[in-house]
């Protein structure tokens, strides 16, 4: 089973990551539980989701403590939020920056990608919501799913335009991690 | 159907399904997005049924009550307070044997204000003179739904069902569910043919004042018909999975019982976490199991006590208490066991109220304590910071 923890604030599509993600698994042959924290779900509150993807049917219904992989939206939660806590020692951390992984000072040792989820957001949807470009990022960072499975995903959750924009973000994450 | 949705939805199809001629509910978290499923699919014209606005709970359950005993088939669905708000209504519904439906979607109660999931609100309800299932996943809490109407309309039976739901868990989470098609759902329960319903052509009253000379009578039919309900509910369960191919326990579910000397007894959600738990225990070596309880009203005391005569130590834990004496299902589980001649030792835990988390710790912690003296009912994961005092 991989377990996957996506930080974020409301307003950031966490929710709506964590809900393609698992279809997207699904899609894939898998089966995956997801559900959000179910906390202050504000405007701008730190927000958090869970997914859970494995072959077999995962019967613990439980937030995600051990993670193997950490999507983090918005990089100023590293300042308020013990968003690292139980990464597994080989776990990667995808962040939403435009910095380099080494200019975030986590000394841990872990995995860290980054990649300017935001701008790449702002250019293709016209909105700061980098929910579905990280996505992008995910399935090549990791191939934990397809990005067939996630095209598929988000194509049943937006409609029309919406969906292509979001998926024309999403595959532009997709290659630049594969580059 | 085959699909990755969220466990509301998953209900809100399954309802669908089961073609209900009215329903009526007042939006309240988190059942939210169950009937704003159904308020849409009657909206679109994809359900053929009357959705009726109302002003708040107690309504509710009067519109499904008025719309029930026309004969019509009637869903509502719930939570917490908007539950406690009902009760009034659902003891009437009850004494009609009105086969309603209502979705609870458990969530703890007020004061202090908390929309997470425990069960106070369900058993709150529990003298309702309802029948209570409850289910541990996203598939169940679907299926149960497709049961329900076959149980409450079930002429031996004849009482409203409760399918309790642990709030957010389940109704919040998204997870691969199968979903029958319109017509495999119509070979597994027929249109509702009642008995007796409110018509013009032959006018009959419903519910006329009872004095002494026959209430009782009433009430004891009530409780015949919750022993009828047992057979019932087995069957229905044996039906639904020759006819669906799946089976999560009749009345219960027992899980790795064999040679079992601790047995972890629960409802809901919580179940699946000491599924886990037991897995890893029996790999230590421990001979732990489970007993999911699946029909809490009526109380299934016969397959319990096949279940747990052979145990040496049961732990029972829930996310209720009865405050003042202990959690409501440790007292069932007692009460079943007293006097068997080889009776098990049986300690209630009470564990996670108003969503604290249940993990597999709690349930370790719950077979750690076990011998230990520490008073019952136990309360699992008590925070020493909330109340600067030290707990076991």
């Amino acid at each position: 089973m991989k377990e996957i923890r996506i930080h974020g604030r409301g307003g950031q599509g966490v929710v709506t990551a964590a809900d393609l993600l698992a279809v997207a698994a699904f899609h894939d042959g898998k089966y995956a539980q997801a559900f959000p924290s179910f906390g202050s779900e504000r405007m701008g509150a730190p927000v958090e989701s869970f997914v859970k993807i494995s072959k077999e049917t995962v019967r613990s219904k439980t937030q995600v403590h051990k993670p193997d992989f950490l999507i983090i939206q918005d990089p100023t939660l590293f300042l308020g939020v013990d968003v690292l806590r139980g990464l597994k020692k080989d776990g990667l951390i995808i962040v939403n920056t435009d910095k380099k992984p080494e200019e975030l000072n986590i000394k841990n040792g872990f995995r860290i990608l980054t990649i300017p989820a935001t701008d790449i957001a702002l250019e293709i949807l016209g909105r700061p919501i980098p929910n579905t470009t990280l996505l992008g990022a995910f399935a090549g960072a990791t191939g934990i799913v397809s990005i067939e499975a996630i095209e598929k995903s988000i194509k049943g959750r937006f409609p029309g335009s919406l969906a292509e924009k979001n998926l024309k973000a999403t595959k532009a994450a997709y290659k630049r991690i594969k580059e | 159907m085959f699909a990755a949705i969220e466990g509301s939805l998953a209900v809100a199809e399954a309802v669908k399904r089961c073609k209900p001629d009215v329903v009526s509910a007042y939006p309240i978290t988190p059942q939210t997005h169950i009937i704003e499923e159904l308020a849409k699919m009657i909206a679109n014209g994809e359900l053929k049924a009357e959705y009726v606005n109302v002003e708040s709970e107690h309504s509710a359950a009067s519109v499904v009550l008025g719309a029930s005993a026309t004969g019509a088939r009637a869903y509502t669905a719930t939570t917490s307070q908007g539950l406690l708000l009902m009760v009034e209504v659902l003891y009437c519904i009850a004494g009609l044997r009105l086969p309603v439906v209502l979705g609870a979607a458990n969530r703890a109660v007020s004061a202090p204000i908390n929309i997470w999931n425990d069960f106070q609100d369900t058993m709150a309800a529990r003298d309702t003179g309802w029948i209570q299932l409850y289910a541990e996943n996203n598939q169940e809490a679907s299926d149960l739904h497709i049961q329900a109407y076959k149980i409450a309309e079930n002429k031996d039976v004849r009482l409203p069902v409760m399918v309790c739901m642990d709030g957010y868990l389940i109704t919040h989470s998204i997870e691969p569910v199968r979903i029958p098609s319109k017509e495999e759902v119509d070979k597994f329960l027929p249109s509702y043919r009642p008995e007796h319903c409110l018509t013009t052509k032959e006018p009959l009253t419903f519910g006329y004042l009872m004095g002494s000379e026959g209430y009782m009578e009433t009430r004891y039919l009530i409780h015949e018909a919750m022993e009828n309900a047992k057979g019932v509910i087995e069957d229905v369960a044996k039906d639904f999975s020759s006819v669906f191919g799946r089976f999560c326990g009749g009345l219960v579910e027992e899980y790795r019982l064999d040679n079992a000397q601790f047995v972890f007894v629960s409802m809901g959600t919580m179940v699946g976490v000491i599924k886990e738990a037991v897995d890893a225990l029996r790999t230590e070596g421990k001979k732990v199991g489970a007993l999911k309880i699946r029909s809490f009203r009526p109380f299934p005391k016969e397959a319990v006590i096949k279940a747990l005569k052979g145990a040496a130590g049961v732990m029972v834990i829930e996310k209720d208490v009865s405050l003042g004496s202990a959690g409501a299902l440790a007292l069932e589980v007692k009460d079943t066991l007293y006097g068997l001649k080889k009776m098990p030792k049986v300690k209630g835990y009470i564990a996670g109220l108003g969503g604290r988390e249940v993990l597999n710790e709690t349930i370790v912690k719950a077979l750690t304590l076990f011998d230990s003296d520490v008073k019952e009912p136990v309360f699992l994961d008590l925070k020493e910071s909330v109340e600067g005092r030290k707990y076991a």
